[in-house]
């Protein structure tokens, strides 16, 4: 097998050499358009067309790779405390991590959401939720930070989550585990009669992106997975895949699966929004918290909150209506036109598209089969518009075009199947390798698909990369979809397990964004804007360093007068007012992490010495030729000992002296008078 | 069979783009080096001691404007002194004292918002990084800022030195 692979890779090689070597012009043209490297190639020194957005699963955050190339541009931390730039352990980002529970330094990240703009993605935000502790996070595609986290109260799993309506006016998000509401202390298997689940709308600020719960709608307790919105004519409604319409709490995955058909909940969102005007809410106590980034300081800021409106559709009629879906769905799309609602049954053979048109027929003379808690539900027929046959098997996610062609993944049989969204015709498949998850096509969810290559997420990589012991790097699968047959051009790795992800035109993007951050706008309260302005503040047992960075010193570089016990704030202000020249800060025996401080930014350490002795300091990011002698030395005596506090930088010690003996003592009488 | 079809077929294009792609690249690299190299010719600003940039003629006049002096200092003190001292002393950067008695007010100016052409095409910056090893940052100073800076680099020349913009009349 392997002497094969090998003679039949080594003689098609020279005759690609020999065609593609030899000047025969136009001939070797269409040999190069045949080599699927060259497809996915960007030279050095050349640029991406697309950023693909993928979320990290349990890695908790976002990577944003390069397409066609593959290239990881950068991991953005959201939901996970991240070492490598202090994200979550500096004192202006911990306030992110702020929930209900307390401080949660880590969540599973499912759904990349862009922002948009009449059903085009318009490169300004980029949602994902956190999928264990119930969260929507905002990030700024301007600086790439993550500048947002709304916590999402009652709600267990926020899996189907966060979908975005075509002018970004909501983010939907539903429970995929239903739970008792309010909280509290029951028997599990009075499931039945206590477990409830809540569809969430968060609205999002058109100028500013902040994010507020505008209400929630409490429904059947059943497990909403995923959900899209409708665009075009079908704007204004949602769709939601539901399983375990049974409503068992074990087993699920036999007691769950009893029914040939599950439901898909349609959601009438613009009358829900006119209800809450008619004031037709109930208003419940709870608690979650909202965390926002200071624009001007950087600083991140926590709000509890301690309401929420809530809708019943039993009050709320024609904004609540289900339709069956074939069981156990999962993914639930709508394609460009806002006409065609692709419901996908893990467990069943066939897909089921819906027609927009038919089901509002449908509502209009009231073709229901039936209700469930006063819900109507829709008549199957009468909504469906076609369906898929035989496909594949175990169908999760559809993504399209914008050419009238719709691509479904396929978990169990591991390929990825084009069809034609009118005439439901299957016109190619291709192998991924292997069971893939979501897919993503640049634009795929919007009213105007760059239908030109299409990402497959694929849940396992064996026999793709080499061996890393029992677990590899999830593989993605890149497919040029430009011609009548996909065509596989690029195998690259992923982190974490990412599940959705999201592509955009990378010169959506590429222009506004932020290559430093202007000092003069540095609002930040401990901001040391200049060398001259260093200096060691005591104040009781808390010592404040406003310390500022530059290649190639850190001022002060001699710091002596802490002592242990003392709990030291290191605020650092990174000069610089260049593109990409970051400066590090680490210093020996800090329990936390380093950080990374963008050109411009302030950011704060804090380092409780523990031992007396002499300890080294240093900036961690390699920015100059004398990177190394980037460093400095902080001196902790014994607590209680009068060791002055003393700072500076070369001949600047000395001449500080005086003063901080003046400071020390006045410090010293001060508290004394305190006493 | 299909995932070594596809396998060998990823395999094949990197080695086509080994064996020829690669080669032909750096050749025309260098090509178009020398020819560079070759065409090449030392802007007069340069060869005046202005440096090279957006200023070509600046105006220095007397007395010195108070107010520009004291906006350049503030600029001074935030995104320049952690590298460069008032007087004569050398620190990361040159010392500042007597700057408007060796450069050009227009080499100065352009130094401060063009650096990057400055380090790679004039000889002068060229051996001031030589000496310190540390590449001057891009501060990104406005164009009016830099005209402050000066202002403040001569009121400094004139309290440290005696003397300021020697440097216009040689
Ligand atoms: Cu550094």
């Amino acid at each position: 097998m392997k002497t094969h692979f090998l003679n039949y890779a080594a003689g098609l090689s020279l005759i690609f050499l020999m065609a593609s070597c030899g000047n025969q012009g136009s001939e070797t043209s269409q040999v190069l358009g045949g080599s699927a490297a060259e497809q996915a190639y960007v030279a050095p020194g050349e640029y991406d067309e697309f950023y693909a957005f993928m979320s990290g699963g349990y890695s908790g955050q976002i990577t944003a790779y390069g397409l066609p190339s593959g290239r990881l541009l950068k991991e953005i931390p959201v939901f996970s405390k991240y070492p490598e730039n202090g994200y979550g352990y500096s004192e202006e980002t911990k306030a992110m991590f702020n929930t209900s529970y307390g401080e949660v330094p880590w969540d599973d990240s499912h759904h990349i959401e862009l922002s948009q703009t009449n059903g085009e993605f318009d490169g300004r935000w980029l949602f994902v939720n956190g999928n264990n502790t119930p969260r929507i996070a905002r990030v700024d595609l301007k600086t790439f930070e993550t500048v947002e986290i709304l916590e999402i109260p009652d709600v267990a799993g926020l899996h189907c989550a966060p979908f975005i309506t075509e002018n970004s006016e909501y983010l939907v998000s539903g429970t995929r585990f239903s739970v008792p509401i309010p909280q509290k202390d029951v028997p599990i298997d009075t499931y039945k009669q206590n477990f409830k689940g809540l569809i969430n709308y968060v609205s999002v600020d058109p100028e500013h992106g902040h994010m507020e719960l505008a209400f929630q709608i409490e429904m059947p307790g059943f497990n909403y997975d995923l959900a899209r919105n409708g665009k075009g004519k079908s704007h204004g409604w949602s769709f939601l895949t539901t399983y375990n319409s049974e409503q068992e709490h074990s087993l699920l995955e036999v007691n769950a699966s009893q029914k040939d058909k599950d439901l898909m909940a349609v959601i009438n969102w613009k009358k829900a929004e006119q209800y809450m005007k008619e004031g037709k809410f109930t208003e419940r106590e709870t608690s979650y918290f909202h965390n926002l980034m200071n624009e001007e300081t950087t600083i991140a800021e926590s709000e509890e909150k301690t309401l929420t409106k809530i809708l019943d559709p039993k009050n709320c009629p024609d904004m609540v209506y289900f339709i069956p879906v074939p069981k156990s769905p999962h993914g639930c799309d709508v394609d460009p036109t806002g006409e065609y609602i692709v419901g996908n049954g893990k467990l069943s053979a066939d897909m089921s598209v819906y027609s927009f048109d038919k089901i509002m027929k449908a509502i209009e003379e009231k073709k229901f089969d039936g209700e469930f808690d006063g819900i109507p539900i829709i008549s199957y027929e009468a909504a469906l518009d076609g369906i898929v046959k035989k496909p594949g098997l175990g169908p999760l996610h559809t993504e399209f075009d914008g050419k009238g062609n719709a691509y479904t993944t396929f978990f169990i049989s591991s390929e990825v199947v084009k069809w034609d969204v009118e005439s439901k015709e299957i016109l190619d498949r291709q192998s991924t390798f292997y069971s893939p998850g979501h897919l993503v096509i640049p634009g795929g969810e919007t009213r105007k698909p760059d239908g030109k290559y299409l990402v497959a997420m694929n849940k396992i990589t064996k026999d793709r990369y080499l061996p890393t012991g029992p677990e590899l790097a999830h593989s993605a699968q890149l497919f040029d979809i430009s011609g009548d047959k996909m065509k596989l051009i690029l195998d690259f790795p992923t982190k974490g397990e990412p599940h959705y992800a999201q592509a955009i035109a990378a010169d959506k993007i590429q222009p506004n964004s932020v290559k430093f951050y202007d000092i003069e706008n540095n609002k930040h309260p401990h901001a040391t804007l200049g060398e001259s302005k260093t200096k060691v503040v005591r104040d009781g047992n808390e010592v404040h360093v406003y310390m500022t960075a530059i290649r190639s010193h850190l001022a002060p570089d001699n710091i002596e007068g802490f002592k242990v016990g003392d709990k030291v704030y290191f605020h650092l202000t990174n000069l610089e007012q260049d593109w990409d020249v970051p400066h590090g800060f680490a210093i020996q025996g800090a329990t936390n992490a380093e950080l990374l401080v963008m050109p411009g930014q302030t950011r704060t350490l804090v380092w409780e010495p523990k031992k007396v002795g002499v300890f080294a300091f240093y900036c961690t990011d390699f920015c100059s030729a004398l990177h190394q002698e980037m460093s400095g030395y902080a001196r902790v005596s014994p607590k209680g000992s009068d060791v002055p506090l003393k700072w500076g930088l070369n001949e600047k010690l000395r001449e500080n002296e005086q003063a901080a003996h003046d400071f020390y003592e006045n410090a010293k009488q001060n508290a004394n008078i305190g006493k | 069979m299909k995932t070594i079809k596809i396998l060998s077929t990823v395999l094949v294009g990197m080695l086509f783009i080994y064996a020829c792609g690669s080669k032909e690249q750096s050749s025309s690299t260098a090509e178009k080096q020398t020819t560079e190299k070759q065409e090449k010719k030392v802007p007069e600003t340069i060869k005046m001691g202005k440096g090279v940039g957006e200023f070509t003629e600046v105006e220095v006049s007397d007395p010195l404007n108070e107010e520009w002096t004291k906006r350049g200092e503030a600029i001074y003190d935030m995104k320049c002194s952690a590298c460069h001292k008032l007087t004569d002393q050398r620190v990361v950067g040159p010392g500042f004292q007597g700057v408007t008695n060796r450069r050009k007010p227009e080499w100065i100016m352009n130094m401060i918002t063009n650096v990057d052409v400055m380090l790679a095409e004039d000889p002068t910056a060229q051996k001031l990084l030589e000496e310190c090893m540390t590449r001057m940052p891009n501060q990104n100073i406005k164009p009016d800022d830099a005209r402050k800076i000066l202002e403040f680099f001569r009121n400094n020349d004139m309290t440290k030195a005696g003397k300021k913009d020697e440097a216009i009349k040689s």
